[in-house]
């Protein structure tokens, strides 16, 4: 009985370490962002201007940041989920045994790539491809980071959205089937639906993947921070900022502080994200 | 079984103690070897090369212990003259504040030049301008001339390269080429010297700045410029010889500043800086040497 006890203890002891890292982890950055908000002012996060290191003035705005994150981002998404999804229902109800035994691997591998291997191919490869196509003067730009981003994204949606569509039970296309609807009818109108809160469930961490992913942007987007929606410009992203700068910037400097605001924006933003897909789920009735 | 569980709890929090900065055992080691602990403290450039002289160092006296660490020049003067580190490492002279705040503790800082740093401004090998003066170079990189053409090249898009600002070369151009302006936001921020000379020479209206040590290695692959300096009309290739002499306009000299005359293992250091082996590993991190 005592034994139950201690296993109980230990046992809950190692599930509730996550929370109290992720408490730490808001007070710690809490702390070390707060100075900024007495001298010089919140008011100085918001500007459209990053220029950190400057013998005239320093900005701290993260207005280009924001936008540099959200266009990689949405080019991402745009490319990958539409590839992942139509791949994922290819393997997993149109493909043979065979064609998903070799296509599965690989995809696993595709997920097991270093993102700095990955940048580094995107530096040498990617670049040039996209400077030639658009005829550009460089190649370092968001398109470059969203089609690497959209590569990084592809296996977490493809092998979620798999398992998803894997799961809709077997009774549900044999019913569609018995009634007469086509093989590709029972896909799109049935098991896809089904397997939706999933799918959806797959994008989330997707777009948490891309958010979240620093060093492979941080080599092919040019890193200029300027505020740009077009996709062929180059732009800074939050958390190649964070990378590139918190090695060497003056500790409890202005700089310092501005560059935990950057990461609690991000983390905020994450936030929000799994919150929304934890609605999504709910809504579908699939939360867990 | 009880006790199995107190094991793996006293890991657990073992693992936690091991996170914060468990420096005690450093803090033993400084004791018992009090003559033989150095600490080298300074410039963020130089950190590289004095890791590689301290390495060399400790293979030479195995029982020398050396702790070098960055922070900036001011960082390294300031603990100077607090006592905190033996050796400062700076990438600029002592300044006259500084001074008189090491008078006013009658402390005497003792300076010694071991290398020199010139920093070469690259760009494609086709691009045909061979040589910029330090005006022209100031308003390429701040973003006024946007045009190849208004230098005497092509008529093609002047694209920014440069280092990302936690870099001590991005301050240093910042300082003495662009006259304290700021960077325009259209430069593309790379995050290594590799990385910038890989963009340079894939765009033909690139330019950016290096080390000069990067420069023999990357003769192939872009073009470095002469640069003109408002003093002399004639444009000067960046040449160890051309920083040396001093008519390379964008070098600068790396000191090594002690308290005092340096004694025991630290006029070891130094002299070992300053002798043949260590001014060959100057060249090899990519800096110029005092010596041919």
């Amino acid at each position: 009985m005592r034994m139950d006890k201690f296993m109980r203890l230990l046992l809950i002891s190692t599930a509730s370490i996550s929370i109290l890292i992720v408490a730490l982890i808001f007070l710690f950055l809490g702390k070390e962002a707060f100075p900024f908000a007495l001298e010089p002012g919140l008011g100085k996060l918001f500007d459209s201007r990053w220029v950190p290191v400057s013998f005239q003035e320093e900005r701290y705005g993260i207005y280009p940041l924001v936008a540099g994150s959200s266009l990689v981002t949405l080019l991402a998404m745009l490319i990958s989920i539409p590839l992942s999804i139509i791949g994922a229902i290819y393997i997993s109800e149109v493909a043979q045994s065979i064609e998903r035994e070799i296509l599965k691997p690989f995809i696993e591998i595709l997920a097991s790539i270093p993102s700095v291997v990955l940048g580094f191919f995107g530096l040498v490869v990617l670049a040039p491809l996209v400077k030639n196509i658009f005829g550009l003067s460089s190649g370092l730009n968001a398109l470059t980071a969203a089609l690497l981003l959209a590569l990084m994204a592809l296996p977490t949606i493809i092998t979620i959205s798999e398992d998803a569509l894997a799961s809709v039970p077997q009774s549900f296309k044999q019913a569609s089937l018995a009634l007469g609807a086509s093989e590709l009818q029972t896909i799109f109108k049935v098991t896809v639906p089904a397997a939706l809160p999933g799918i959806i469930a797959a994008i989330m961490l997707g777009i948490g993947r891309v958010i979240g992913e620093t060093m492979a942007v941080l080599m092919v987007s040019g890193n200029s921070a300027i505020i740009s929606f077009y996709p062929l410009d180059s732009i800074r992203t939050m958390t190649a900022t964070i990378a590139a700068e918190m090695g060497e910037v003056p500790f409890g400097s202005h700089h310092y502080q501005a560059l935990f605001w950057i990461g609690i924006v991000l983390l905020f933003a994450t936030f929000v994200l799994n919150i929304l897909s934890r609605l999504v789920l709910k809504k579908y009735g699939m939360a867990q | 079984m009880r006790c199995l569980i107190l094991i793996c709890l006293s890991f657990l929090l073992l693992g936690f103690a091991g996170c914060g900065p468990g420096s005690s055992d450093q803090e033993k080691k400084a004791g018992q070897a009090e003559a033989r602990y150095l600490t080298i403290k300074g410039s963020d450039t130089m950190v590289h090369l004095i890791s590689a002289w301290a390495e060399e160092f400790m293979k030479m006296h195995p029982q020398v212990e050396l702790s070098v660490t960055g922070g900036g020049s001011g960082t390294g003067i300031a603990g100077l003259i607090n006592g905190t580190t033996e050796i400062c490492a700076s990438s600029r002279m002592i300044n006259t504040k500084e001074k008189e705040l090491a008078d006013a503790r009658h402390f005497n800082p003792q300076e010694f030049k071991v290398a020199l740093d010139g920093i070469a401004v690259i760009v494609h090998p086709d691009n045909k301008v061979g040589a910029l003066s330090l005006a022209q170079l100031q308003d390429i990189f701040t973003g006024k001339t946007m045009n190849w053409q208004k230098v005497g090249g092509a008529d093609q898009s002047i694209l920014v390269f440069s280092r990302e600002s936690s870099s001590g070369t991005y301050v240093f151009f910042q300082e003495h080429v662009m006259n304290r302006q700021d960077y325009t936001p259209r430069a593309r921020l790379l995050p290594g010297t590799s990385a910038l000379v890989q963009a340079v020479s894939s765009d033909k209206g690139a330019i950016g700045y290096v080390g000069l040590g990067y420069v023999r290695e990357a003769a192939e692959k872009v073009k470095a410029i002469k640069i003109k300096s408002p003093q002399s009309a004639e444009a000067i290739a960046p040449s160890e010889q051309s920083v040396i002499d001093g008519s390379y306009p964008i070098a600068r000299p790396l000191f090594l500043y002690t308290n005092g005359e340096p004694q025991g293992t630290a006029k070891d250091f130094i002299d070992f800086a300053l002798s043949a082996p260590g001014q060959k590993i100057v060249s090899e991190a990519g800096y110029v040497s005092m010596k041919r």
